[in-house]
């Protein structure tokens, strides 16, 4: 019996080659360097890799095949979501810097950390097997695990870890159960099949093709756990216990990065499996995912109404938004694929912002987060607050920001699959919504700084603001001229298929 | 054997993680439920993987990758466990309340 060796071709995986490469050289050069020193190499290389990552990541483009013995798709979809999520990474390196820097604890493990949590996250955008899909999901689960507690000396900050942890860890045994019993209904957790004549090739895309009507029961039961598993991860209700302790006991970087990123890969293998694997079951999942969608933005948008911390509230913000990008999904068509994806793409990069202005307020040790902290910041930081201002907005979705257009093209591929009255709910919860974001806005101008405060701004580095004043840019220009990235997203988002 | 009992041990085993997910206080405990939920599934692979005979070898690998990854699931949660013990000598779930809603 000879040996089969698969054909090993490292294009699908090199943009997540590049990270693992980089943190472990990130690991090793902290080790020879040692203790001390202004440390400026840790995100100088982080930034590196992460360049280094998205060239990889943009010379996979237009291909289309599966790689690695069937296990990685290559295709636009994964190719978007990875030069997304590296950009996200990028933004959040750059702002680790300036609060790790000024909060003493800038180790090399974090930037470690941080870049294998992408390369998971990037292996769940192109997964094409469940194996994969649970692996990368375990891969950047753990290394954000410890990145929640980073803050070691922290109260909040490792009581988030470990309900992150816990919740994280009961969550993903409901994706492993789901996936076992895709095993058992079809035989095999390939999402396509094998292109490998012969030799078992069936995957769940053709077992369903193939397969009577009547055998499905198990596979929709799987569906339903799938669902559940995943999200877990994106924050959908019921499933967002965890969302606001982590979110609040994070270092406020990782926060923002978990809203980001997080986000965008567990949505990503959510979107590959029900748009493109598991459509031809819609009629089995819509209702599921229906009313995750209905109770998630309702409870996201209800619930931050009364929050008084500002990361919370924004935590329960991103609860609502999880909800927004489902209505995209259910559409189901191409305009809510590339809808999504849009959305995804753009709240990460206004949240993303939106943390950062946080982390430069908050002083050391996250001190002043409570939404009662920011009063009257407009007249002692307008600048700061003209930014915070925006992004606020921006998730609010107000016209001239990025957030409305992203609203209008995920309702709009709702209207167009004919569940308009899902979108009625979504724009009644984005009003609930907008009243919290004016809250917000109110507290910063129209009330007197507190006597004796300490100053809002102290000590933070130059890379920080250059985080704030991108995403601001962001914001502002994709809000006023989006067409170029909605056309890039719509180029971009077709799945693997065996025909093209 | 029929691979129905080992869907019914699955489910037993899977049901009494849930509840002590649900029901344990200390956190050690909570973790260990958890993998009780992880080797319920794991029968699962293997019993479907059994049941498919020589075309089940993908089965048994997964359950190979999930013993893997719930080692090193492990590894972070004690490590978080510790961390919390050395702060507040206790780690009871219902006493990590500094955040609430």
């Amino acid at each position: 019996m000879g040996l089969n060796t698969p054909e090993i071709e490292l294009l699908g995986i090199a943009p997540e080659i590049a990270l693992v490469v980089g943190a472990l050289f990130i690991l090793i050069v902290d080790a020879i360097i040692g203790e001390g020193g202004n440390k400026w190499h840790l995100w100088i290389l982080s930034t590196i890799a992460l360049g280094v990552s998205i060239f990889l990541a943009v010379q996979a483009w237009g291909s289309n095949e599966l790689q690695m013995g069937d296990m990685i798709a290559v295709d636009g979809f994964a190719a978007f979501v990875k030069i997304t999520l590296a950009v996200f990474a990028l933004l959040t390196v750059w702002l680790s810097r300036s609060y790790l820097h000024r909060d003493g604890i800038e180790e090399s493990e974090f930037y470690g950390l941080l870049l294998f949590a992408v390369a998971g996250m990037m292996l769940m955008a192109s997964a094409a097997d469940l194996i994969m899909v649970f692996l990368a999901l375990e891969t950047f689960s753990l290394a954000l695990y410890v990145l929640v507690g980073f803050r070691r000396t922290s109260l909040t900050g490792q009581e988030s870890a470990m309900k992150y942890f816990l919740l994280g860890a009961f969550s993903s045994t409901f994706l492993l159960l789901g996936i076992a019993f895709v095993y058992g209904a079809i035989g095999s957790t390939q999402m396509y099949g094998s292109s490998a004549a012969g030799a078992g090739a069936q995957g769940i895309a053709t077992a369903l093709v193939s397969l009577p009507a009547g055998e499905f029961t198990l596979l929709v039961i799987a569906t339903g756990l799938l669902v559940v598993g995943l999200g877990f991860k994106v924050a959908a209700v019921p499933f967002h216990m965890w969302t606001p302790d982590a979110y609040q006991g994070a270092p406020s970087p990782v926060t923002g990065f978990m809203a980001a990123a997080t986000k965008l890969a567990g949505f990503a293998a959510l979107i590959r499996l029900l748009d493109a694997i598991l459509f031809p079951l819609r009629g089995d999942w819509r209702p599921l995912v229906i009313g995750i969608a209905v109770l998630t933005m309702v409870v996201g948008s209800v619930l931050a109404v009364v929050q008084e911390d500002l990361k919370r509230l924004l935590a329960y913000s991103s609860i609502a938004h999880a909800g927004f990008v489902f209505t995209g999904i259910i559409a189901s068509n191409d305009r809510g694929v590339s809808g999504s994806l849009f959305y995804l793409a753009t709240y990460g990069i206004t949240v993303l912002g939106a943390f950062a202005v946080i982390a430069v307020l908050g002083g050391r040790d996250e001190r002043r987060t409570t939404v009662d902290d920011f009063r009257g910041l407009f007249y002692e930081s307008p600048l700061l607050a003209g930014a915070l201002t925006l992004f606020l907005l921006s998730l609010a979705g107000v016209p001239a920001t990025v957030g409305f257009v992203g609203k209008l093209v995920v309702f709009g591929a709702a209207v167009e699959a004919g569940y308009s009255w899902l979108v009625v709910v979504g724009v009644l919860a984005s009003a609930v919504a907008a009243f919290f974001y004016l809250k917000v806005l109110v507290v910063m101008y129209m009330q007197e700084r507190q006597e004796g405060a300490e100053p809002a701004t102290s000590g933070y580095g130059g890379l920080a603001t250059g985080v704030i004043g991108l995403a601001a840019l962001a914001t502002v220009a994709l809000g006023l001229y989006w067409s170029p990235l909605i056309d890039f997203a719509e180029r971009a988002t077709f799945f693997f298929s065996a025909g093209g | 054997m029929p691979v129905a009992y080992f869907l019914v041990l699955s489910a037993l085993l899977f049901s009494i993680g849930v509840y002590g997910v649900l029901a344990r206080q200390h956190a050690v405990l909570v973790l260990l439920s958890v993998e009780l939920m992880l080797n319920a599934a794991n029968i699962n692979l293997v019993a479907f993987s059994a049941m498919l005979g020589e075309a089940g070898v993908p089965g048994q690998v997964f359950a190979l990758f999930v013993i893997a990854v719930a080692a090193a699931e492990v590894g972070v949660g004690l490590a978080i466990v510790i961390l919390i013990y050395r702060n507040r000598r206790s780690v009871d779930i219902d006493e990590m309340s500094l955040m609430k809603w």
